[in-house]
C-alpha cells in the first residue's frame, strides 16, 4: 500500500490513494472493505503512536503527542496583548523590580506577626494611637483627620490611575473580559452647566399640553389616577355661529367688517387720520403757547419738573395709527 | 466620566473569563438544533451525535423556523445562539422535500458565520442497532482516531471541506499527554464516490501481538450513516486568513519551586502530605482473621482481655 497520511497530533490517518474501482456491489460489501481499509490505517496510527516513548503510569502507558499537522480555524480571535500600565511604565523607567511579599509581616507596634492585607493588619493607618506633633503644624489642624484625607486623596488617585489603565487598555481592543466601562452623567466642564432635570411642575403643564392636543381637546380621553384637569378646559379655536340672526349672531358679520376695514385701510393711500391729527396739532399749539408764558416767569420755572415727552413727535401727513402692526 | 462595571461575583467573573479569546483554544462545544421540520430519522440522528460529544454539546430541543444558514439574512438567530451558548460548531437538522433529511454542519469565527456543509443523510443505522461484546463499547469522551479513506478527499473540493469539518466537529480537545490504553473508538469515512461519503463509528480491539504494537480489530459499534454532499459555502478569504492565525511561539515557561543558590546551587522544596496516621486501613486489623484469634476460638480457651490487649499491642 502506497504511504498514508498520518496527523499524530488528531489520531487521524488518510489514505489518499484508495479508490473504489467500481461501485461496491452490496451494502455488506461496502462495509466489510470499510472496515478492512480501516483497521490498516488504523494499524498504522498505532503503529507509530507505540512507538512513542512513554511514561509508565497506573491506568497505562502515556504518551506525549506531538502538535497536530493539519491547521483548524480558531474559534476567537487572537487576545491582543494589554499595554503597560502607568506604574509598570514607572517601573521600567526608574528600574524597579517587583518582589514577591509574604502574606505575614512582622508588625513593630505590637511586636506580632500580623497579616499584611486585610483585618488587623500591618502598619494600619486607623491603629496608630498618638502622634507627635512636629514643629510645622499648625495649632489647630487634627493630625488624623488630615491621615484620613491623605488615604482618601491616595484612593482617588489610584481609582483615576486605574480608568486610565482600562480606558488605554479598551482603546487597544484588550479590556479584560469580565469588565465593562460605561459612561455616567455628561461631563461638567468649564462654562457649560449640568443639565438641569425638569421640575414637576413643568412634567405635568407639558403632559397636559400633549393630553390635549387631540381634535376634540383632550376631552374624551380617559384620565389617569392624580392626573389634574387641564388649564384651559375648551378648545382655543372658536368657530362663531353661522347662522345670522339679532343682537349677539351678527358677531361674524362684525368680524368680516372688521378683517376688511384693516386690510383697506392699508392698502389705502389715504393714511392719514384726520381727527387724531387736529387733535395732535391742538395739543401742541397749547404747549408752545404755554412754554411761551412761562418763559416770563422763569424763575419759577426750575422749581417744575422736568417734563420729557416720551411720545416721538409725529410728523403730519404720515402717522403709524393706520397701519397694521 | 467613566465607570467601571466589574461583575459582583467571582463566579461569574470565572464564567466570563471562560469564555474570554485565549492564547492556545481548548476545545469546542457543539450546539445542536433542528429547523422547521425534522423527520424521525434525523431527530435520531441529532441524538447519536449528542451522546457522542456529550460533555461539549448543547442540544435546543425547539423548532427554530428562522434559522436559514444558506440565506443572507437568515444566521442571525444563530449568531445569537452561538454567543449565548458559547457554541463554535453547530449541526441543524432540517426536513423538507426538496432536501431529505438535511444536515447542516457549520463553524463560526467570532460568534459570526465561517463556513457551512449541508449534507444529506442515508441509511442511517443507530447504536442500538448493532449488536456486539458491550465491554468493547467506548467510553464517553475519549480522544477518537480518524481513519479517511478514498483519494476524492483530496480532490473533491466538498469533501475536502466536509473532511475538515469532521476532523473539527469529533475531534475533542487537543490533548498534550494520550493513555494508551484509552484509545477505543475510531471514525471511518470512506469516500464511495465523488459525492458520497460513508460515516461510521468503530470499537478499538487491541489484541496481543509478538511485538509492543497490539494488533487492531475494528467492530462496527457506533452509529453508521452515508453522507450525500449538497451544498457548501466556503469562508470568506480575509476571515479565513485571520482564524488560521496561530498563536506566537510561547515564552518559556517559569520554572516553579526551584531557587537557585551560588553555594548550595539548584534548590527545591519537596512538600509532603499530612499522614494520615490514624485513618490508614492496616493489613490485618479485621476481626475474625487474625490467626490467634481464629486458633483461640477452636482451641475454646478462656482469654483474659488483658491478655489479648498484649496481643494486640505487640502487633
Amino acid at each position: 500500500m502506497a504511504e498514508y497520511e498520518i496527523d499524530l497530533g488528531n489520531l487521524m490517518a488518510f489514505d489518499p490513494h484508495h479508490s473504489f474501482s467500481s461501485p461496491p456491489s452490496s451494502r455488506e460489501e461496502l462495509v466489510k472493505e470499510s472496515l478492512e481499509q480501516g483497521t490498516k490505517l488504523v494499524q498504522a496510527v498505532a503503529d507509530t503512536l507505540f512507538i512513542l516513548p512513554s511514561t509508565e503510569d497506573p491506568d497505562g502507558p502515556i504518551v506525549t503527542l506531538p502538535p497536530p499537522t493539519t491547521r483548524l480555524p480558531r474559534e476567537k480571535p487572537l487576545p491582543k496583548p494589554k499595554p503597560p500600565t502607568r506604574w509598570e511604565l514607572f517601573a521600567k523607567k526608574k528600574g524597579i523590580q517587583k518582589h514577591k511579599k509574604d502574606k505575614v509581616a512582622f508588625d513593630e507596634q505590637t511586636g506580632t506577626w500580623k497579616r499584611r492585607h486585610g483585618y488587623d493588619r500591618v502598619n494600619d493607618d486607623k491603629d496608630v494611637p498618638i502622634i507627635e506633633a512636629k514643629m510645622n503644624d499648625e495649632p489647630g489642624e487634627d493630625p488624623f483627620a488630615k491621615r484620613r484625607e491623605e488615604k482618601k486623596k491616595r484612593v482617588d488617585k489610584q481609582e483615576k490611575n486605574r480608568l486610565h489603565n482600562l480606558k488605554q487598555a479598551a482603546k487597544s481592543g484588550a479590556l479584560p473580559s469580565h469588565i465593562q466601562l460605561a459612561a455616567t452623567a455628561l461631563p461638567i466642564t468649564g462654562s457649560q452647566a449640568a443639565p438641569k432635570k425638569v421640575g414637576k411642575d413643568e412634567l405635568q403643564n407639558v403632559a397636559g399640553m400633549a393630553a390635549s392636543a387631540t381634535a376634540s381637546g383632550g376631552k374624551f380621553d380617559k384620565k389617569l389616577p392624580g392626573e389634574k384637569p387641564t388649564k384651559h378646559e375648551k378648545k382655543y379655536r372658536k368657530f362663531l355661529p353661522a347662522a345670522e340672526g339679532s343682537g349677539m349672531s351678527s358677531l361674524e358679520k362684525q368680524q368680516t367688517e372688521k378683517v376688511l376695514n384693516k386690510l383697506i385701510s392699508k392698502n389705502s393711500h389715504e393714511i392719514l387720520n384726520v381727527e387724531k391729527a387736529v387733535t395732535m396739532y391742538n395739543v401742541k399749539e397749547e404747549k408752545k403757547r404755554r412754554s411761551q408764558k412761562g418763559k416770563s416767569f422763569s424763575s419759577s420755572s426750575k422749581l417744575k419738573p422736568n417734563k420729557k415727552s416720551f411720545k416721538k413727535m409725529p410728523k403730519k401727513g404720515s402717522s403709524n395709527k393706520g397701519k397694521s402692526k | 466620566m467613566m465607570r467601571i462595571k466589574t461583575p459582583t461575583k467571582k463566579r461569574i467573573k470565572r464564567e466570563l473569563d471562560k469564555r474570554a479569546p485565549k492564547l492556545i483554544e481548548t476545545g469546542k462545544k457543539t450546539l445542536i438544533l433542528h429547523g422547521t421540520k425534522t423527520s424521525n430519522v434525523l431527530n435520531a440522528v441529532l441524538a447519536e451525535i449528542y451522546h457522542l460529544k456529550r460533555d461539549n454539546a448543547i442540544k435546543y430541543t425547539k423548532k427554530n423556523d428562522n434559522v436559514r444558514p444558506f440565506e443572507s439574512g437568515g444566521e442571525t438567530s444563530l449568531e445569537f445562539f452561538s454567543l449565548k451558548t458559547d457554541c463554535s460548531l453547530f449541526v441543524l437538522g432540517t426536513h423538507s422535500k426538496k432536501r431529505p433529511n438535511n444536515l447542516v454542519l457549520g463553524r463560526t469565527y467570532d460568534h459570526h458565520l465561517y463556513d457551512l456543509v449541508e449534507v444529506g443523510v442515508e441509511n442511517f443505522k443507530s447504536t442500538e442497532s448493532f449488536s456486539y461484546d458491550k465491554k468493547l463499547a467506548p467510553h464517553i469522551g475519549s480522544k477518537p482516531l480518524f481513519a479517511f479513506i478514498g483519494e476524492g478527499f483530496e480532490s473533491v473540493e466538498e469533501l475536502k471541506h466536509l473532511k475538515e469539518v469532521l476532523l473539527d466537529l469529533f475531534r475533542g480537545e487537543v490533548v498534550k499527554n494520550l493513555n494508551l490504553a484509552g484509545i477505543d473508538r475510531v471514525y471511518l469515512c470512506t469516500a464511495v464516490s465523488p459525492t458520497k461519503v460513508f460515516f461510521t463509528q468503530c470499537a478499538i480491539r487491541l489484541k496481543k501481538s509478538g511485538t509492543t504494537v497490539p494488533r487492531i480489530e475494528l467492530v462496527e459499534v457506533g452509529p453508521s450513516m452515508d453522507f450525500v454532499v449538497r451544498r457548501h459555502r466556503l469562508p470568506d478569504e480575509g476571515v479565513k486568513k485571520q482564524a488560521m492565525k496561530t498563536a506566537p511561539e510561547s515564552t518559556k515557561k517559569k520554572e516553579k519551586n526551584v531557587k537557585g543558590d551560588v553555594i548550595e546551587g539548584k534548590v527545591g522544596k519537596i512538600y509532603i502530605p499530612d499522614q494520615k496516621v490514624g485513618s490508614v486501613p492496616l493489613p490485618n486489623t479485621a476481626k475474625g482473621v487474625k490467626r490467634e484469634r481464629r486458633e483461640a476460638k477452636m482451641n475454646n480457651k478462656a482469654h483474659e482481655p488483658a491478655e489479648k490487649k498484649h496481643k494486640e499491642d505487640s502487633d
